[in-house]
């Protein structure tokens, strides 16, 4: 299955691909508009500086430990990507404490949010990937 | 392949899902002695909270069983196990049968002799989802309530339904709250936000006496309540293995393939032991995603898969109001502490491992140190300088971020 | 007092103004992390993104990553009283000087408006007579050999070839990639020309930079070069090349050495070019042992000589006011190919003056070289190859009519790699990841996509290459070289025809 890989040589820092998450899941067809004067809480971050960096997003496991602790039912992997159901999610933040990859973070009203491959917004493939200038964030099968 | 899963909350339902990775034909029978379709049980609080309800919080959809081909005898209680015949005798008498046979009977409240406790008419466990239910009938916007135990079940309690009543007390022996799973200092301040938002701990005492609506307190202390909540701990039903010849310790005995010392008999959740890598100890890990984890070890290797749950640590994520705290592991040896008015971080470090972490306040990329208990990951392999800061990918090497990043295997 | 301060005399208005749609910009930062100028900055106290236009180069990198678009860079009109005669740059350098006393450094190819004689002459088709060739359905050949032609081919009874023929470079098309040392641009920009050169079948070349070990995988499709400094030469250098070329000069700069800083010799440059790190790279004006075409030839066979004559030596010369007669010497030097590098060529660094004023224009240069060795009947000993701004397919079928060969590409191939032409490259700072060695730029270059963006300019000049030629009824690349008759001038003088060796327009 096509995933999110991030090429590590070719990361420049630039955050955009946080920017353009934070837009494609605004659900504002306006990126301008989605985020002008807004704080942006993206479910892809870069990590690093301008030397060496990377972006994380879901690593889509196979062996989900997420999934597995998740103790509402929240959380479930749909054709291989995980996925959350917000309604349920209760905000134990179980997954914060299992995702290896820091990959989950807290969305707004107590519930947490992560990438879901943009298949949960209009935009239907990854935008990080789409928006990272040097090609570094891909969508492929490995 | 007739299975029988005894139980049908979070082990049983990891063990549905781990026999139909291997098996999508096999009879799968749950049995189980509450009549609802399978809810999580942490959950009951959100419940009397308002966060979820009785539909959301189910723990796997309305086709859960339809979909897996699960036959279910809900409401009958398994009185025990004929593993000579391989059949479970049920409460009327009636037998199943079974080739393999998961033990998930999880664990139940313990309430420890008190004085008067008899007299007490408004008094509820809180473990099911029917102590939740009965729970809030009890309560009103004038209850006084009390709760005996300052633990994990009794503070979720207290959360849960704080904003619906009058009042909220919390007794407790120990000297902090959540005394399993915070020092001192993380307990204190979890404390402080609580008593902030108006519950009154009376801690390092207990009630020495009850009378219908009034605690006496070994301190001197004398305490009015209309509804009290005893939630002082759990004990693993284990009497089904023990009286059928298994092994028991305190919980249980598995080993990592989640077997028994009987022949095709699977245990899983609350009431088994398991290994603790953290501390290399067996102990009773009584935590959400052990149970699946161990019920779906248990679920692969019953349909002829090899599956080990071999990573077993104590952790836990509990918030209150929005202030979380996430621990895990055990806290044993080097600490590093990092402490503002409202954070609180605390890791344990032992040779050439992280041993154990306390978050409180701050719980971002939890997960990472998690891993790092985990995998038992070699600091020396890390930046820990920068690790220890924050959690964070940065300190790998840039060969096991592609590892971990790139697909790499 | 601030370092920086500049004292009235020598302030110099900036020369862009970055603009910002305040509407659109939503503080991203990213234009400020892809600023190695440093212009962009957030203001805290603002709360808003801030730019200092002083030191903005317009490389247009800010402009292309800004992901609202928010951003556009525009002349500053800023005004001086110009004239004709002192226009705003002549002004400028004068302070400039003033203050510095120094040599003006520029960089990239000659932007004065001197005649660009491609856009004064145009491409001839067929009508009714001599049918044009439709591309897509009949064959098209523009692949083209480089090297000495043998005046006649023998064979022996059996048919087989009995003419001895000297090593040839074979070109899937005539365009190829002309040299830029690593150093002078980034590892990563080497290993997309190397990486195309070979995917598209053609060459790229190492300037005179040696070769990084890791690029000899591309050797078939790689020209190693020879200049005046010899750095990286070495025997593994020249056998790894599927040509070597001497560099005589090049057409930015004829006459002139190249000075690459000790600091820029850094790591694996400094391997590369085979000197310590630290030390400047200086590259003499000359070759200090070639004062003659004998010396010349003694070079040629040399290197001829060390690689067991497998390989055609190209000798390259920069166009100059007697180059007619230079490329002949040069074709009797015993070099295979020559290469004539245009005054409109690029660089990564040359003092201004001569950038904007040496030289003379490629397609004059080519007419005249080409006709000159017609004339003494030795145009068959020698391939022509040109360079020196050739911007589009029609400029390479208008070289290709004038008598060329193949072209040498280098600017076109840098803009598809990203360059925006702030020709400023002699900074190090390039915002692209091409002409530095900084980690943190160079890795803005993934040579991933810049590959494949060469793949796709060669592969799309090629085919409007193969659809001009269609046009005209030729269907080879080798049927259209020399073929003059398909070029007429326009706006040009009875001189300019004459050297050009094409009629007007009408005639």
């Amino acid at each position: 299955m096509k995933k999110i890989y991030v090429n590590e040589e070719w990361c420049l820092g630039c955050h955009l691909c946080e920017y353009y998450c934070a837009y494609a899941n605004s659900g504002i067809e306006d990126m301008a508009k989605a985020l002008k004067g807004a704080a942006i809480n993206p479910r892809i971050r870069v990590e690093g500086d301008n030397q060496i960096s990377f972006a994380v997003s879901c690593r889509h496991c196979d062996e989900p430990l997420c999934v597995k602790g998740c103790i509402s039912g929240a959380l479930s992997v749909k054709d291989g990507v995980i996925e959350v159901d917000q309604n349920k999610c209760v905000g134990c933040f179980t997954c914060v404490l299992s995702c290896p990859y820091g990959c989950i973070q807290p969305a707004d009203k107590g519930v947490i949010q992560k990438c879901q491959l943009c298949t949960n917004n209009s935009h239907g493939k990854p935008v990080c990937v789409q928006g990272c200038p040097n090609k570094a964030i891909v969508f492929e099968e490995r | 392949m007739n299975y029988v899963i005894i139980g049908n909350s979070t082990a049983a339902v990891g063990c549905i899902e781990g026999i139909r990775q291997v098996d999508t034909k096999g009879e799968i029978t749950v049995i189980s002695d509450e009549r609802y379709h399978t809810y999580s049980r942490p959950l009951i609080s959100y419940l009397l909270y308002g966060k979820t309800d009785r539909e959301r919080m189910k723990y796997r959809n309305n086709s859960f069983y339809k979909d897996n081909k699960v036959k279910t005898i809900l409401g009958k209680k398994v009185v025990s196990i004929d593993n000579k015949a391989k059949k479970v005798i049920l409460d009327n008498k009636k037998s199943v049968s079974y080739d393999k046979l998961l033990v998930a009977t999880g664990s139940r409240p313990f309430v420890p002799p008190m004085e008067g406790l008899d007299d007490v008419k408004n008094k509820f466990s809180f473990m099911k989802l029917d102590d939740a239910l009965a729970l809030e009938k009890a309560i009103d916007k004038n209850s006084r309530v009390l709760v005996v135990g300052a633990g994990l079940i009794g503070l979720k309690c207290v959360e849960g339904i704080l904003d619906r009543v009058k009042s909220v007390e919390v007794v407790d022996l120990a000297d902090r709250i959540l005394p399993s799973i915070l020092d001192v200092t993380g307990a204190g301040m979890v404390q402080k936000f609580l008593e902030d938002k108006g519950v009154k701990f009376h801690l390092s005492d207990s009630v020495a006496k009850f009378e219908p609506n009034k605690a006496h307190l070994k301190g001197g202390a004398e305490l009015d309540f209309d509804v009290l909540v005893v939630a002082v701990g759990v004990r693993p039903n284990t009497e089904l293995v023990k009286e059928a010849g298994g092994d028991v310790n305190r919980g249980i005995v598995t080993d990592t393939k989640s077997q028994t010392s009987l022949k095709d008999i699977y245990s899983a959740g609350d009431c088994t032991e398991c290994h603790d890598i953290s501390c290399n100890q067996n102990r009773i890990l009584a935590l959400l995603p052990n149970a699946y984890m161990q019920g779906e070890t248990a679920g692969i290797n019953m349909a002829g898969g090899n599956a080990s749950f071999d990573k077993a640590i104590p952790m836990n994520a509990i918030g209150f109001f929005g202030y979380h705290v996430i621990t895990a592991g055990s806290y044993d040896g080097k600490e590093y502490v990092e402490k503002t008015d409202t954070t609180y971080k605390k890791l344990f470090v032992k040779g050439n491992h992280l041993a154990g972490y306390i978050m409180v306040g701050e719980v971002k990329n939890a997960g990472i140190y998690t891993s790092l208990i985990r995998e038992k990951t070699p600091l020396s392999s890390i930046d820990f300088d920068l690790i220890k800061e924050n959690p964070q990918l940065m300190a790998f090497s840039r060969k096991d971020r592609k590892v971990k990043l790139g697909g790499a295997k | 007092m601030n370092d920086n301060f500049i004292s009235p005399l020598d302030y110099i208005a900036p020369s862009f103004e970055v603009v910002r749609n305040p509407d659109k910009c939503i503080g991203c930062r990213a234009c400020e992390r892809q600023c190695a100028n440093e212009v962009h900055h957030f203001d805290f106290d603002l709360g808003k993104m801030v730019a200092n236009d002083a030191n903005c180069v317009n490389c247009h990198r800010c402009v292309s990553i800004c992901p609202t678009h928010a951003l556009k860079i525009v002349k500053n009109n800023d005004t001086y009283r110009e004239s004709a005669n002192w226009t705003y740059d002549n002004i400028n350098n004068v302070i400039r000087q003033s203050g510095t006393g120094g040599v003006l450094l520029s960089s990239m190819g000659n932007p004065e408006k001197f005649p660009v004689y491609w856009d004064k002459m145009l491409i001839n088709a067929s009508q009714v007579t001599n049918p044009s060739i439709d591309p897509l359905r009949e064959p098209m050949e523009t692949r083209t050999f480089l090297g000495k032609k043998p005046e006649k081919v023998e064979f022996d009874s059996k048919g087989n070839l009995k003419t001895k023929l000297t090593p040839q470079m074979e070109l899937s098309t005539p365009i190829m990639f002309s040299a830029m040392s690593y150093g002078s641009i980034s590892y990563n920009a080497h290993e997309s020309l190397a990486r195309a050169a070979t995917e598209l079948g053609t060459y790229y070349n190492t300037g005179e930079g040696g070769l990084h070990k890791d690029f000899y995988k591309y050797g078939k499709n790689t020209i190693v070069q020879v200049a005046s400094g010899r750095f990286g030469v070495y025997k593994d250098y020249l056998e790894q090349g599927a040509a070597i070329e001497i560099k005589i000069g090049q057409g930015a700069k004829p006459g002139i050495g190249g000075h690459l800083p000790g600091t820029k010799i850094v790591g694996d440059i400094s391997r590369t070019r085979m000197i310590p790190e630290g030390s400047d790279a200086i590259s003499p004006a000359p070759h200090h042992d070639i004062y003659s075409i004998e010396d010349l030839r003694q070079l040629v066979y040399t290197l001829k000589e060390a690689t067991n004559y497998k390989k055609p030596v190209i000798v390259k010369i920069a166009a100059v006011h007697n180059v007619s007669a230079i490329a002949s010497g040069v074709a009797r030097s015993g070099a295979d190919i020559i290469a004539i590098d245009g005054f409109r060529g690029g660089t990564g660094a040359a003092p201004m003056r001569t950038r904007d004023n040496v030289g003379i224009p490629i397609e004059l240069a080519l007419a005249s070289v080409d006709q000159r060795l017609r004339d003494e009947g030795i145009r068959g000993d020698i391939s022509l190859v040109v360079g020196g701004s050739i911007r589009s397919s029609s400029d390479i079928v208008k070289a290709i009519a004038l008598g060329a060969d193949a072209v040498y590409i280098a600017t076109s191939a840098l803009l598809a790699l990203g360059c925006h032409q702030c020709r400023t490259c002699q900074s190090g700072k390039c915002n692209w990841g091409i002409a530095t060695q900084r980690p943190d730029l160079v890795k803005r270059l993934n040579p991933n996509v810049g590959y494949q963006r060469l793949v796709n300019l060669v592969s799309a000049w090629t085919h409007e290459i193969k659809e001009i030629m269609g046009g005209m009824g030729i269907n080879s690349i080798e049927a259209l070289r020399g073929n003059r008759l398909m070029l007429r001038g326009v706006g040009l003088n009875e001189k300019e025809l004459e050297i050009l060796g094409i009629k007007h327009a009408g005639e």
